[in-house]
């Protein structure tokens, strides 16, 4: 692929040619090839040695006259990083982890031209010590139903004629020539998709709000800030597809009437970035975005802008601030951003991942997409599982799916099979689903009644080694930390729930300082300004709800876990005296 | 982030070559609203940290009070107003981190460096920082040492992973 290049296209025809050629010439290469070996580029495995790995395969390949009949591609994240780097052999989609330059001669010798698995090499599923070969057999991928992540692990990130040859800005062009911003809205609106950056607020009543706006200058925005401190879902998805984020966005940007839009990602995602960048500037080139796109008269313009390492510049309209070149501090609201965005114009946010499902519902319709999901919150849900898992990684499942499917069956259980305490849900702002609600499905509605929220999608579990008041005062230390200051509550009231937790974690608890935390976290959580004091208490009031015996326990100076009361709660001391002056 | 691309030249850098570059910078981009973040990202990345002249140029070309461009500098914490050293080496903090380990993997770095978070060891080495979530969770506990993401570490591997960069 990536044979010929490609001058501005001009019109969906165009668009279409360029993709029969493409799919063409993937035919015919795909006759002369005997064989294709994908590995994975996503940043976990690019840090385990994933692209030494690669050119060590094409100079082995080279080497065993293989190069012209075996193709190896990059491709996005599969999902299982704790066992990268990972490598698919294509034709029988055998997936082989922690892949070392040390392994490939063996994988060329014994798989590629003998046709043998090398069966140490192969993902070790269960807990019942089942292993299977392929990923149609593994209980990890045969569980998950992908839309959101549909391209992640087929399509290579960095090219864009590989995305169009999988059907990549089939939906902006359907939606550029013969749909209106009322029919995109109601296809939105059939599929039910509620944002996924937390709040789960209908995607189409945002849009529909800011399209019937008159103004002549709107925004949209990605917001690809995620902060919560245990959740990866939007790099991944910004490192593995960049191209169904700008074909969500330019198709929002159509529905609401805006020309211009911005990509908010936060400082640490560098790789994400430099993808993105890629994919705009690829994208730009094909005039499918800028000026009059394919011919229909639209336009749109697309801009990174980076974060500079502000929890609170998430909240949306913190975000704007921080785009306008001030200071990352909330507003309240309303007005609204659909009312008063960015530079005082109407402005749409939505998160990455509302986006990528974006192009999804404008091509199979929404009615396909609302079959996935419960009755009140439709389609697929993506979790960063990460913790005390066997399988830590990205999944994606249809919402409703059970906690313990994705603990047990998808993530093959905790490490090392210690006993399950609890998931972590939602981060700072959530709360903590313990044993007992193992059976909990996982939708909105569902996890507010145990007082967590579905986040954007971090779940982290911990087992019987975590204690959780230490677990508790991390938050903490966090949302303390990542206050901006402007309201009294959530500036003072964060310190002093603080103080009493450092207090019972040091051994020097107090009868009545249990109730002075839920009293406090009830204070700050009506009070605040924004939705980062609204909901800094929910995970210490949701511990105390489940778990408050540790804390009782904590007060008599007792830790089960035996984490707390040690020397090392010294350098916890430490960390959050001094992360809190600035590095 | 910071000091990765340039490790060598914010020692050699003069104020004169700060605003030469920093003046290049505006040059490009003077008319663009919201530009003074982006502006001082990439005066941070190209020096390791934001030297004085650099904020006033800014400051005085973008016609943006002192103060205002302070403001910002103290609002986000990516910015750093001193220079670091030679490598950064940044721990993660975040969830996963915390519940597989992170706190011993943060007290064996800073047992090997013999510094705190926000100082930068006698020699120049080394600069310790903190991170909420570097965003490979997956693969916890995770440092990073000049943007380069080292995962699944073990305190008993620090010394052998930063000597490695000490040059
Ligand atoms: C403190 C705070 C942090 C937030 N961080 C994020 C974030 O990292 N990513 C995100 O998409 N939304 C975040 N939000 C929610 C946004 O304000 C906003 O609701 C969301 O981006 C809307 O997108 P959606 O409708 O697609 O979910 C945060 C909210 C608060 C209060
Ligand atoms: S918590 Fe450390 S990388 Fe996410």
């Amino acid at each position: 692929m990536n044979t010929f290049t490609v001058s501005k296209l001009q019109s969906v025809s165009e668009l279409i040619q360029l993709r029969s050629r493409l799919l063409n010439e993937e035919e015919q290469a795909g006759l002369a090839r005997k064989e294709r070996i994908l590995i994975c580029m996503g940043g976990g495995c690019l840090a385990s040695g994933a692209r030494k790995l690669k050119d060590e395969f094409h100079k082995q390949l080279h080497h065993a006259h293989l190069h012209n009949s075996v193709e190896v591609k990059g491709i996005g994240c599969p999902g299982p990083c704790s066992h990268g780097p990972v490598v698919i052999i294509d034709s029988d989609k055998t997936l082989y982890q922690n892949v070392s330059p040390g392994d490939i001669s063996e994988i060329i010798e014994q798989h590629i031209q003998n046709r043998q698995i090398v069966e140490r090499l192969i993902f070790r599923d269960n807990t019942d010590g089942k292993s299977a070969s392929s990923i149609a057999d593994i209980e990890f991928f045969k569980r998950q139903t992908k839309i959101v992540l549909h391209n992640c692990g087929t399509v290579d990130p960095l090219s864009i004629n590989d995305y169009i040859s999988h059907n990549g800005y089939a939906a902006l062009s359907k939606v550029l020539c013969g749909m209106t911003p009322e029919t995109v809205i109601r296809e939105i609106e059939k599929s039910g998709l509620r944002g996924r950056g937390g709040a789960g607020f209908p995607t189409s009543l945002k849009w529909s709000l800011a399209s019937k706006s008159s103004s002549s200058q709107k925004y949209i925005i990605c917001n690809a800030d995620e902060g919560d401190p245990g959740a990866y879902m939007n790099r991944s998805e910004l490192e593995g597809d960049p191209h169904s984020i700008i074909e969500g966005m330019a198709i929002g940007a159509f529905a609401i009437g805006a020309n211009e839009g911005f990509v908010y990602v936060r400082a640490e995602y560098l790789l994400a970035v430099e993808r993105l960048q890629n994919a705009i500037n690829q994208t730009k080139e094909y005039g499918l975005l800028g000026d009059n796109i394919l011919g229909s008269g639209f336009s749109f313009n697309l801009e990174i802008r980076m974060g500079s390492g502000a929890f609170v510049c998430g909240e949306e309209t913190a975000l704007i601030a921080s785009i306008e070149g001030k200071r990352g501090e909330p507003r309240p609201r309303p007005p609204f951003p659909v009312q008063r965005g960015l530079w005082g114009k109407p402005t749409v946010i939505n998160n990455v991942e509302t986006f990528v499902n974006v192009p999804v519902i404008l091509l199979n319709g929404g009615d396909r997409f609302a079959s996935y999901g419960t009755q009140k919150s439709k389609g697929t849900k993506v979790f960063a599982l990460a913790g005390s898992v066997r399988h830590s990684g990205l999944v994606e499942v249809p919402i409703g799916t059970t906690l313990r499917e994705l603990i047990y069956n998808i993530g093959g259980g905790t490490v090392n099979d210690r006993p399950f305490k609890a998931a972590l849900i939602g981060g700072s702002s959530g709360g903590c689903i313990p044993k007992e609600h193992l059976d909990v499905p996982l939708d909105y509605e569902s996890l507010n009644e145990l007082g967590a929220i579905m986040g954007s999608g971090g779940l982290i579990i911990i087992d019987e080694t975590s204690c959780m008041v230490d677990v508790a005062r991390f938050f903490f230390e966090f949302v303390t930390e990542e206050s901006c200051g402007k309201c009294t509550p959530c500036r003072v009231g964060t310190k002093r729930i603080l103080e009493i937790l450092l207090r019972i974690c040091d051994g020097e608890g107090k009868p009545g300082d249990i109730e002075k935390l839920i009293h406090l976290g009830e204070e700050i959580k009506r009070t605040s300004l924004c939705g980062l004091g609204q909901s800094a208490p929910n995970f210490v009031l949701s511990a105390i709800r489940y778990f408050r015996n540790e804390f009782e326990a904590h007060i008599t100076r007792h830790c089960e876990a035996g984490v707390c009361f040690r020397e090392k709660k010294f350098n916890d001391l430490e960390i959050q005296h001094s992360a809190s002056t600035k590095d | 982030m910071a000091a990765e691309d340039n490790k060598n030249q914010q020692a050699l850098a003069t104020d004169e070559e700060i605003l030469t570059y920093v003046d290049h910078l505006i040059a490009e981009c003077r008319e663009k609203p919201g530009i003074v973040i982006p502006l001082l990202q990439i005066t941070q990345k190209k020096y390791g940290y934001l030297p004085e002249p650099a904020l006033r140029k800014i400051s005085h070309e973008l016609h943006i009070p002192y103060s205002e461009v302070a403001g910002i500098v103290g609002f986000y914490a990516y910015f750093s107003i001193q220079a670091k050293g030679k490598n950064v080496v940044r721990v993660c903090q975040g969830t996963a981190c915390h519940v597989l380990g992170g706190n011993e993997v943060f007290a064996a770095v800073k047992k090997e460096l013999k510094i705190d978070v926000g100082e930068t060891t006698p020699d120049g080495q080394f600069s310790l920082a903190v991170g909420r979530c570097f965003g490979a969770c997956g693969m916890a506990p995770v440092i990073m040492v000049n943007g380069e993401m080292i995962q699944q570490v073990k305190p008993s591997q620090i010394k052998r992973i930063l000597r490695k960069y000490k040059k």
